[in-house]
């Protein structure tokens, strides 16, 4: 028990040491904060979004039209979560 | 240094949860640990899309001067946040309706007492 | 122990229809401020959360019937699926009733503009299907959630 949390112990430390490494400014190796890598396709997105779709929210503009069929199967997920909680405690259910 | 806080910020909640699953024994602790583990991954998605200097990509009432698409945030990677919140709601909900049933089966909620297959 | 206090039953009976209004308001505005389906129904769901905590899940169980729920949850699914082959003769997922001269066919003027709630094609109709939805599944998990972890009378029957 003792050398296995030893272990573990080790393996969290470099983990994190891996992840702050990635975030501090050394030689400049990493984009600075603001400026996003692509952004053609949310430029386009906001200015054709009020007159293709007619909302003047362009998030859900993206949540149901350009991509709804991410919304469609979050959806599904929603609809077995509830299925699954309701058949593993039916036999409390009663009673 | 200073302008990266955000992402510290994801940083020290994932080693919290991936802390609260490695070294706890309690089951309840150990999924509240993946639920802090979820929220930190949600944080990172939607601070990839942030502009220097920018509002919600909204148009009613915006302001006349920030109209053009350089001063708006990126809407997409706020879409896959929330797809992202409800898909942990959902295995939030199944992971508590097993421990609860684990609970009746085995009357502890240790897990290193729980290593028999069969009742 | 086991009841709560009449002030927690009188104070949860009274804000219960407001968290309803602001709920069902955020759904029906999902395409003017931040919002929508996901959001509100989630709003909904702890308004009845409140109901459940405050007067115990034996009052609750009695008078909401699972199947009730299940049959909200299913319409709301099916309504969403439905919705999403009114454009059929373009593609899966099209914005039909956007620029027709239906109730929501009005497309805003470009830029900022105070918002028309008549705008929007076939959003406001997908929020209150997915809003229905997200109401009936989050009620139903946090009911059947406190029915089985009750005091006594919880054992396997």
């Amino acid at each position: 028990m003792r050398s296995r949390d030893a272990v573990a112990l080790i393996a969290l430390v470099l983990l994190g040491s891996f992840m702050i490494m990635s975030v501090l400014p050394l030689a400049n190796m990493i984009r600075p904060f603001g400026e996003p890598v692509n952004p053609e396709m949310d430029d386009y997105i906001i200015t054709h979004a009020q007159n293709e779709t007619g909302a003047n929210n362009a998030v859900t503009s993206v949540v149901f039209d350009y991509r709804g069929f991410d919304t469609l199967g979050e959806a599904t997920v929603l609809f077995t979560a509830v299925a699954g909680v309701i058949l593993i405690l039916r036999r409390y259910a009663h009673g | 240094m200073i302008y990266n806080i955000p992402y510290i910020a994801v940083i020290l909640l994932i080693m919290v949860g991936l802390y609260a699953v490695v070294f706890k024994r309690n089951i309840i602790k150990m999924v509240m640990g993946i639920t802090i583990i979820e929220s930190g991954v949600n944080l990172f998605l939607v601070t990839l899309g942030y502009r220097a200097g920018g509002v919600a990509p909204i148009f009613t009432n915006l302001p006349e001067e920030r109209q053009i698409p350089g001063q708006l945030v990126l809407p997409i990677p706020q879409a896959l946040t929330l797809t992202s919140i409800v898909i942990g709601v959902a295995v939030l909900a199944l992971m508590l309706a097993l421990a609860i049933q684990i609970y009746r089966q085995y009357k502890t909620l240790d897990v290193t007492k729980i290593r028999r297959l069969k009742e | 122990m086991d009841e709560t206090s009449k002030i927690i039953k009188t104070v949860s009976s009274v804000m219960f229809p407001f968290v309803t209004i602001y709920g069902l308001y955020v759904i029906l505005h999902g395409h003017l401020t931040p919002g929508g389906g996901f959001q509100g129904g989630a709003i909904v769901a702890s308004g009845c959360a409140l109901l459940v905590v405050a007067f115990g899940s034996d009052a609750i169980a009695k008078r909401v019937k699972e199947s009730q729920l299940s049959l909200l949850e299913s319409i709301g699914a099916l309504g969403f699926i439905s919705l999403a082959f009114v454009g059929i003769a373009t593609t899966f997922f099209y914005n039909s009733l956007a620029g027709t001269k239906f109730l929501f066919g009005k497309i805003p003027p470009y830029g900022s503009n105070p918002g028309y709630l008549s705008s929007g094609g076939l959003l406001p109709l997908m929020n209150l299907a997915v809003g229905t939805k997200v109401i009936a599944g989050l009620f139903a998990i946090v009911l059947i959630l406190a029915i089985a972890t009750r005091k006594k009378g919880g054992r396997s029957k």
